[in-house]
């Protein structure tokens, strides 16, 4: 029997597949984006001299060089810090300073604790010592907080998530990217509970 | 007396390599679009502390980065183990924030200066007053908006 070459292979469409996979590739990886905690600092000016603010509406975390908190003065778990700010930013005791009552808080409205989530001041100061990933620990659990405020009051008032509301308006892809009214929407939640967290300069 | 003739060779024939550059090309193109991009390399540690409420960082050009950390094991010689801040590709002093802040501004056009965000990328051991000095020195420079750039994953432990 004749013995026989093989055949060649084509490789013609070698190309189609390789773009294939290409295409492919080029639609589904995502460059991982960074992402952490946001903030703003305050503007380098004087302070303005007669700024009193009332006791009550002053949330005190002190962070020591072992890396210790104090929450108002007591010895505190970092776990349990959430629950207890929590706990201060709606407690609503008081009136806001347009003489408003918080109508929306859900707190004891114990008249010891703070007066309105727009007055609630949280203050962190710690030492040139503390660690970083403390500090970052303790302000996140602080941020979530507020977070899981705002995200109680838009469920309440329009029966959505605020994540999903921001992500919302961000989308390019969705109805109401950069809408006007979901804007508001989201101003307004943020203004109920505006995120006051002041750093003091390290002792 | 066949009808089929015998080939002159019985050798295999060579593998068409035809298709080899479009294999190359794909593996060229995949890597350049899933690579990082990473505009400077790092004289010191850089292990991020996690955090669970976090935000994405928007586009990528407005955003400056400053890394602060204890030097890599590489530079402990020359650098010590203090922790250190670093801009772009050297490793600085808190004094250079300020011009480190205008430089950047120089090369963002206008309307964008705004909009610029400082990410802090800070190792977990560094002391709080190194941070507290650089937000100092962004104040000063009226870089107001920052970021603690954060790993996703809850901090507490």
């Amino acid at each position: 029997m004749a013995k026989r070459s093989a055949p060649e292979v084509n490789a013609g469409s070698m190309a189609d597949i390789a773009f294939l996979l290409l295409i492919f590739f080029l639609v589904t990886t995502t460059i991982e984006v960074d992402s952490g905690i946001n903030s703003k600092l305050p503007p380098d000016e004087p302070p303005k001299d007669d700024v009193r603010i009332k006791q009550r509406n002053i949330f005190l975390v002190e962070l020591n060089k072992n890396n210790q908190m104090l929450v108002e003065g007591d010895l505190m778990e970092i776990k349990d810090l959430k629950a207890a700010a929590l706990k201060f930013i709606d407690n609503g005791g008081g009136q806001s300073a347009e003489g408003e009552r918080c109508d929306y808080c859900s707190g004891e409205r114990n008249p010891e604790s703070s007066d309105h989530p727009t007055k609630a001041i949280i203050s962190i100061t710690h030492s040139r010592a503390t660690d970083y990933e403390t500090f970052i620990t303790v302000y996140d659990q602080l941020v979530s907080a507020y977070s899981e405020l705002r995200e109680k009051l838009a469920q309440k008032l329009y029966n959505r998530s605020f994540k999903e509301m921001e992500a919302t308006y961000d989308d390019s892809k969705s109805s109401e990217f950069k809408s006007e009214k979901l804007k508001d929407k989201i101003e307004n939640i943020k203004k109920k509970y505006p995120r006051i967290i002041s750093k003091a300069e390290p002792i | 007396m066949s009808k089929f003739k015998k080939k002159g060779s019985n050798e295999l024939p060579a593998i068409s390599t035809a298709s080899l550059p479009d294999i190359v090309f794909m593996l060229l193109f995949f890597f350049m679009v899933a690579t990082v991009m990473r505009d400077s390399s790092l004289k010191i540690k850089n292990n991020l502390p996690s955090a669970a409420d976090t935000e994405k960082l928007g586009q990528k050009n407005l955003i400056m980065f400053i890394y602060a950390g204890p030097p890599s094991d590489s530079y402990k010689d020359r650098y010590g183990t203090e922790a250190r801040i670093q801009l772009n590709d050297k490793l600085a002093d808190i004094n250079d924030i300020g011009v480190f802040v205008a430089a950047e501004r120089a090369s963002k056009r206008e309307e964008e200066i705004p909009k610029l965000i400082t990410a802090l990328k800070v190792d977990k051991s560094t002391n709080m007053g190194l941070v507290s000095d650089i937000e100092q020195a962004l104040r000063k420079a009226g870089q107001l908006k920052i970021n603690y750039t954060t790993k996703k994953g809850s901090a507490l432990k």
